[in-house]
């Protein structure tokens, strides 16, 4: 899977899933502040992720991830290790 | 007040299918498959909340909270409370539920399949709780007075208004949310089933649920949730709320006998502390809603209790689970709605399929089809596993 599909895909799943408003997102928006995604949100996060891109996000991964551009980055990171 | 139930989805619904005498028991053949001795419920189409309620408060509600969501709406639109009442009062909520099975076998399966907690997600543990209809919907409303679930058996529903009505006698709050929820699905009801208490006349679902009827064999399980908003009379009236009736008693004891099998005394010593509390004689009960849910041993002890102490005034009597089938946590507060239905329009609703009664109900007046009547006061009967007792007596103001 491609970066931008990759981006693509959680766009997509952020919308019809976690049901964020598609004006707000973007690279910059803070996934707290911006999104309104909450400690439980992130923990459908975690199914949503695995049923999707088939690994399992760590909960200790999460702390350096406040902006939406450092989960693509993660995501990518997680499906192209190397 | 309001209703999702299996015979309507609101109180005009509710009060047209009491009228007809219509039933809500269907054949589900997926309990069939499933391996159930009996496959009979009341259904009722699962609510659409997805663009009413957003994400969050919808994945942590278990169905029968949807139900409960969908009453409660109903019934504070017309009790006239909105949010800017609730926001400058503390209204409470006491709700009567007694299992939320089917998210507990789902996330268990999760975890057996995936095996790993993290995948179960956020919303199980919300929706798996016992109390899981007052903690979300004290979150959806706002509510900020008393909140927690009773659970009490079949008569759930029942204590949570006879507790509602002790709160606000009290002094101690002024507006209380009161109702009962059950879930309608096979994974509740299937240790149920096994006990041989559902009728098994599959082939004609309509007429199965026969209360106090001599060819009765069993109860249909059935759902929903039914809410009334009790008020202190002051808070009422200085709201120019419409007021539908009046608790006006509540009558609880347990059998202090069999976990299953009912006896006489303990609904005996129920009903009489609720006309007690009511300061009313036996002759001032109009109309019986009784418990009975057409299994032979509770409906001919609970006619037994009911002529000991009404012998002499034979007031009508009907259970309305001929009907609805037999509505669980949920049927102690649905039937003060039937109840009150019947009050407010001026009927007594039909004991369906009462062809020919036992002995026990031969001394009873019980109305066998639908009868125009001005009830100013009824007493309702909530019986369940362990020997617990619900009475309550509701009468019309200055009736």
């Amino acid at each position: 899977m491609q970066n931008e599909e990759i981006i693509k895909r959680i766009n997509q799943l952020l919308i019809e899933e976690i049901e964020i408003d598609e004006a707000q997102i973007s690279p910059s928006a803070d996934l707290k502040k911006d999104l309104g995604i909450d400690s439980l949100d992130f923990v459908d996060l975690f199914v949503i992720i695995e049923n999707n891109f088939g690994f399992k996000m760590k909960a200790e991964e999460m702390s350096d991830i406040k902006k939406l551009d450092d989960f693509y980055n993660y995501v990518i990171r997680r499906v192209h290790p190397n | 007040m309001g209703i999702y139930s299996v015979i309507g989805k609101n109180l005009v619904e509710v009060k047209n299918s009491l009228y007809e005498g219509k039933s809500g028991i269907i054949f589900d053949p997926v309990r069939k498959e499933m391996g159930f001795r009996s496959a009979l419920t009341g259904m009722v189409e699962r609510p659409a909340l997805k663009g009413i309620l957003d994400r969050r408060m919808r994945v942590g509600l278990p169905v029968q909270g949807e139900y409960a969501y969908l009453a409660t709406v109903e019934a504070l639109n017309n009790a006239g409370i909105d949010a800017a009442f609730m926001e400058k009062n503390a209204v409470g909520i006491l709700y009567g539920n007694d299992s939320s099975a089917l998210p507990v076998v789902e996330s268990v399966d999760i975890l057996r399949k995936k095996k790993d907690t993290m995948m179960i997600g956020s919303g199980y543990i919300f929706q798996s709780m016992n109390s899981t209809v007052s903690m979300n919907l004290s979150v959806i409303f706002k509510f900020r007075g008393i909140n927690f679930t009773i659970s009490g058996a079949c008569a759930s529903g029942s204590h949570a208004i006879g507790i509602g009505y002790l709160i606000i006698r009290q002094g101690l709050q002024e507006v209380i949310v009161c109702g009962g929820a059950q879930e309608i699905n096979p994974e509740s009801t299937a240790s149920f089933d096994a006990l041989n208490a559902f009728s098994t006349r599959e082939s004609e679902p309509q007429k199965a649920s026969r209360p106090f009827d001599r060819d009765r064999d069993g109860l249909v399980p059935s759902g929903g949730a039914a809410t009334v908003i009790l008020e202190s009379y002051e808070s009422a009236v200085r709201r120019g709320a419409t007021i539908l009736g009046e608790v006006a008693g509540y009558g609880f004891s347990s059998n202090g006998e069999h976990i299953s099998l009912p006896n006489v005394d303990g609904p005996v010593a129920a009903m009489q502390l609720s006309l007690k509390e009511a300061g009313m004689d036996a002759s001032g009960i109009d109309y019986i809603n009784a418990h009975a849910t057409s299994t032979p041993a509770g409906d001919e002890n609970e006619a037994i209790a009911i002529d000991q102490i009404f012998g002499k005034s034979r007031p009508l009597v009907s259970s309305t689970k001929s009907m609805t089938g037999h509505e669980m946590w949920m049927g102690g507060a649905s039937e003060i709605v039937y109840s009150t239905l019947m009050m407010n329009h001026h009927f007594v609703a039909p004991n369906i399929n009462f062809d020919n009664p036992d002995e026990a109900a031969a001394r009873l007046n019980i109305a066998s089809h639908t009868i125009p009547f001005e009830i100013r006061a009824f007493l309702s009967n909530s019986f369940g596993f362990g020997g617990t007792n619900s009475s309550l007596v509701v009468r019309k103001i200055n009736g």
